[in-house]
């Protein structure tokens, strides 16, 4: 026999001000099976739930309500005050008579308290049919894999790493480094961007609690959070990296010259190559679709008649270890994680979108980033700004800003946020390696949100002389040697014509390719930009709505550096939590099935957003649906479609609710 | 209100209604005649509305926003009652044409032109350029004599492919249905930045010092891209680029002289058609002398 304690909040005077408590309270104690009603000024409050912990114990109550504010509020605080009271924390319900009610009816006392009356009700009715729950601990793998090797993959995976865990971090390029590699300098203090990044890469890949995987994607993903299992496709890199030593003598000495994609096409690469000299892993990947050999090969494959290429493999001879392995292939292997962090950062916005700019058509045309690779000591010029056309030095730079950012036409609506700030640092140093230099800025506003960043863009306008010109640019043509820009100073409403040597599209960031595929396979959000979505933009900002697994860096959206390492950390952070538990408490409102009335028709399988049901097979052949009470988020939708009647879900039973339905004509 | 067969492929459709509009009839006769013949030669029916009337370029655009949906919904409703799609060659006829249909979408609009013209609006044709029509039936284009080693520099001027939102036929800054076209005839469309530059459109009596500034530079573009020509598939573009040839040299001293032609006249040309047929000897520029030295004439 339930004996139902029902409490009332006056919640100040959010409820009190439009429902009649006393009403509320003389009709509560005429419900069946309640032993004792009261009224609080503040349930929540500690006295408040002293009070509950003490009706319990006096009365004898086996069931409780509170009428109160939305179960998202307090749902948790009271299941705590009726498990101090003795009870199981299942045994109570919210009757949300302040969200649904007060709030909304605060015109109309009089319907409002009936209102409250029947939302009482509803709750007594099935409070009386809840039943003791209990939570399952299902064990976990404590080691967490990172999706992604920039800076903010190896900040999750370094912080996780000292925090005493396992972890792998995979990257699909030959090295780790990310974008940040690719910088020459770092706002607003002028960094060497390669001098602070380098000793963190290499602190990863001597950690000895990290394994890197280069060169390597994930292939698909399976289970819930604490027990991942995840499929690693390693593309076949062609050189054996146990045996190499990477000495170097192979990408010095391979004679197929390719346009480096680390260099953005400002510089080449060989076939059998290492993006950059400082790389991590320091050992070559061969590159399949240009490598002399692999081409000899696939041309005798191909069976035709005509002059074989050469067959080259200079690299095969010199190599002074024999570690290079024709025959290896792409391997694909399991492992099992705890926790995902996807750091997969982004990539700039391909300009040639706007063909008013003439990107890719005129080679003095380039990008921010390309223009990082041509100041960088290590890139292709050796540090020196030459331009690509005839390697001159260049004297007018126009930069050109929000180039596929605050576009709705390019579908490109957001800020980039970083745009505003590299073209300062970059006027900053075109005037350090060539004081002649003279940067023209067209900008639309100057975003420079951030610690010292409003500093440094007015240094580049008054110590470097950088000219700031607020307006669009509307065409960019090739007259002789020289860049013809045409654009407007919207400031005097004028429009402007200069000519430059060198013009510098300030790229916005879009996320990296490939990120939809890999959301799919997680099963977490991305927004219209293809930005991946946090749990709460503002309170779980490195959190998804999947449990265990977590995003940090410019995945989510725009970042520049400090915040792509705040949230690394941040991430990281969120896996060692989970990882100081032994074991992971799941909520036991989760659905069941009856095997003896499932059909095994699955229609539940298709609905279920959270992929947690599955099938298994009878010992007599009949295959049922089963599902996995890690992954289940106890949302419904399966006892919604069951045909059969076969699943039910605890804690919000048929029976529960059919009780709840009928209480209102009763 | 219904847009009539806004579906259907361009491809298959054999037959089209003609918008001339006022310039193929007087001082585009040139676009006129070619546009008619090079069709008839591509199995392509044109068929003159009747009764057309004025689109509304450019006085009525500049003046009254009213005016400019009127004018062009009353040739709409015609042609939404012969039920083909209405084809026009003018890029200024096209641009009112294709925007006007635009706006009669908006119910309250609607009604108010349905007032003002005072007949009601039941159907209106889909409005389509000579351009698009040619480029859905670009493979089956029987070349005859090709255009070889002519270079030519496509211009397509300002209306046919803006406002974005509204014509939307090609890309706004580096358009593609033209150089498709030529490449597909023959000969070598150039890369050039001033595809859609503005010629200066209605301004060479009120402000001939910027119509003339403004062809200069396309014109002295075209040259240096090595264009031999440059093809246009709107009047007013080849009477601003055609007419101020001599005026531009005397003016700025540089001899920026380019033959101006209608891109119909290239693709008649290369059907097997002849100079005097097509027109081709009746520009200020005579593109002639170009077109004989690459054995074309």
């Amino acid at each position: 026999m339930a004996r139902i304690g029902v409490f009332i909040c006056h919640c100040g005077s959010n409820i009190a001000g439009s429902v009649d408590i006393a009403r509320v309270l003389e009709a509560a104690r005429k419900m069946p099976q309640v032993v004792y009603v009261e009224d609080n000024k503040y349930t929540c409050s500690d006295p408040g739930q002293a009070s509950i912990r003490n009706a319990v114990k006096a009365h004898r109550l086996n069931r409780v309500v509170v009428a109160a504010c939305s179960p998202r509020m307090h749902e948790k605080t009271f299941r705590k005050t009726v498990e101090q009271a003795g009870l199981n924390p299942f045994l109570l319900e919210i009757a949300n008579i302040r969200e649904q009610d007060s709030w909304v009816h605060s015109d109309d006392k009089e319907r409002a308290t009936e209102k409250a009356i029947e939302i009482v009700r509803l709750a007594v009715a099935k409070v009386a049919r809840n039943y003791e729950l209990y939570a399952r601990q299902i064990s976990l793998t404590k080691r967490a894999l990172v999706i992604g090797g920039g800076i903010s993959g190896i900040q999750a995976a370094l912080d996780i790493a000292n925090a005493g865990h396992e972890v792998v971090l995979v990257e699909r390029e030959p090295t780790i480094g990310g974008r940040m590699a690719q910088l020459d300098k770092t706002f607003p203090t002028l960094d060497c961007s390669a001098c602070i990044l380098t000793p963190k890469m290499v602190e990863l890949a001597q950690h000895n609690r990290v394994v890197l995987f280069t060169y390597a994607e994930v292939q698909s993903i399976k289970g819930f959070v604490g027990n991942f299992e995840v499929e690693v496709r390693q593309k076949a890199r062609k050189v054996n990296h146990t045996t190499c030593t990477g000495c170097g003598t192979c990408w010095q000495k391979c004679p197929e010259k390719v346009p480096s994609e680390f260099d953005l096409g400002m510089g080449q690469r060989t076939a059998i190559y290492i993006p950059f000299p400082q790389a991590v892993p320091t050992k070559p990947v061969i590159d399949t679709e240009h490598c002399r050999y692999m081409k000899y090969q696939r041309f005798v494959a191909s069976g035709e008649e005509d002059k074989k290429p050469p067959q080259c493999r200079v690299c095969e001879k010199l190599c002074p270890t024999g570690s290079i392995d024709w025959e290896e292939q792409d391997r694909v292997f399991t492992e099992k994680f705890g926790a995902i962090i996807v750091a997969t950062g982004y990539q700039t916005f391909d300009a040639s979108a706007y063909g008013e700019y003439g990107a890719g058509m005129y080679p003095d045309v380039i990008s921010g980033l390309q223009l990082e690779r041509l100041m960088c000591a290590s890139g292709p010029t050796g540090g020196e700004v030459k331009r690509p056309s005839d390697g001159a030095h260049p004297k007018t730079v126009v930069f050109v800003s929000c180039v596929g950012s605050r576009d709705e036409a390019k579908c490109r609506p957001y800020c980039s946020k970083v745009c505003c700030m590299y073209m300062a640092k970059h006027a900053i140093m075109l005037r350090e390696h060539d004081p002649e230099v003279q940067c023209y800025i067209f900008y639309i506003d100057i975003r420079a949100g951030g610690k010292a960043y409003e500093e440094f863009t007015r240094r580049a306008q008054e110590e470097y002389g950088a000219i700031y010109l607020r307006g669009r640019i509307s065409k960019i043509y090739q007259e002789g040697k020289k860049l013809v820009v045409l654009g407007e100073d919207s400031l005097i409403g004028r429009p402007v014509e200069l000519s430059a040597d060198l013009v510098v599209l300030a790229t916005g960031m879009e996320p990296s390719s490939g990120v939809v595929e890999l959301a799919q396979k997680l099963n977490i959000s991305y927004d219209t930009n293809q930005f991946l979505v946090e749990a709460h933009p503002k309170l779980r900002p490195v959190e998804t709505q999947s449990d265990g697994i977590f995003l940090a860096g410019a995945c989510v959206g725009p970042r520049d550096i400090p915040d792509s390492v705040a949230q690394g950390s941040a991430a990281a952070v969120k896996a060692a939590a989970l990882f100081s538990q032994d074991y992971i408490t799941t909520d036991p409102m989760t659905a069941m099935v009856d095997i003896s009335r499932c059909t095994g028709c699955l229609l539940c399988t298709q609905v279920c957003p959270f992929k947690a049901i599955s099938t298994q097979a009878l010992r007599d052949g009949r295959v049922v649906a089963s599902v996995n009470e890690g992954l289940c988020k106890g949302c419904g939708l399966c006892a919604a479609v069951c045909r059969s009647k076969a699943i039910d879900l605890r804690g919000f039973t048929n029976q529960q609710l059919f009780a709840e339905v009928t209480s209102l004509w009763q | 209100m219904k847009q009539a067969e806004s579906t259907g492929t361009l491809a298959g459709q054999k037959a089209f209604s003609y918008f001339p509009g006022c310039s193929l009839h007087s001082t585009a006769r040139e676009y006129d005649v070619s546009a008619r013949l090079s069709c008839e030669a591509l199995g392509i029916e044109l068929k003159e509305l009747e009764g057309w009337a004025c689109c509304g370029a450019s006085s009525a655009h500049s003046t009254n926003e009213l005016l400019a949906v009127s004018l062009p919904a009353r040739d709409l409703k015609r042609a939404g009652e012969v039920g083909l799609p209405l084809v026009a060659a003018c890029a200024m006829c096209f641009s009112r044409l294709k925007i006007a249909s635009h706006e009669l979408q908006n119910n309250d609009m609607r009604k108010l032109v349905q007032t003002v013209i005072g007949q009601e609006i039941q159907k209106t044709a889909r409005v389509v350029h000579l351009l698009e029509v040619v480029d859905s039936r670009l493979d089956a284009i029987p070349v005859k004599k090709p255009l070889t080693e002519l270079k030519v520099a496509c211009y397509y001027g300002c209306l046919l492919v803006r406002p974005r939102e509204k014509v939307a036929i090609d890309d706004a800054e580096n358009p593609q249905l033209m150089d498709r076209l030529v490449r597909k005839l023959g000969a070598e469309p150039v890369a050039w930045a001033f595809k859609t530059e503005c010629c200066g459109a209605g301004l060479p009596l009120a402000r001939p010092d910027i119509v003339l500034k403004l062809c200069h530079r396309i014109l002295a573009q075209a040259r240096q891209a090595g264009a031999d020509c440059i093809a246009v598939a709107c009047p007013e573009c080849h009477s601003n680029l055609d007419t101020h040839q001599e005026e531009i040299r005397a003016r700025y001293g540089d001899d920026a002289r380019v033959p101006v032609v209608y891109f119909t006249q290239l693709l008649g040309l290369a059907l097997g058609l002849s100079v005097q047929q097509l027109h081709l000897d009746k520009h200020l520029t005579d593109p002639v002398p170009v077109l004989s030295s690459k054995g074309l004439a």
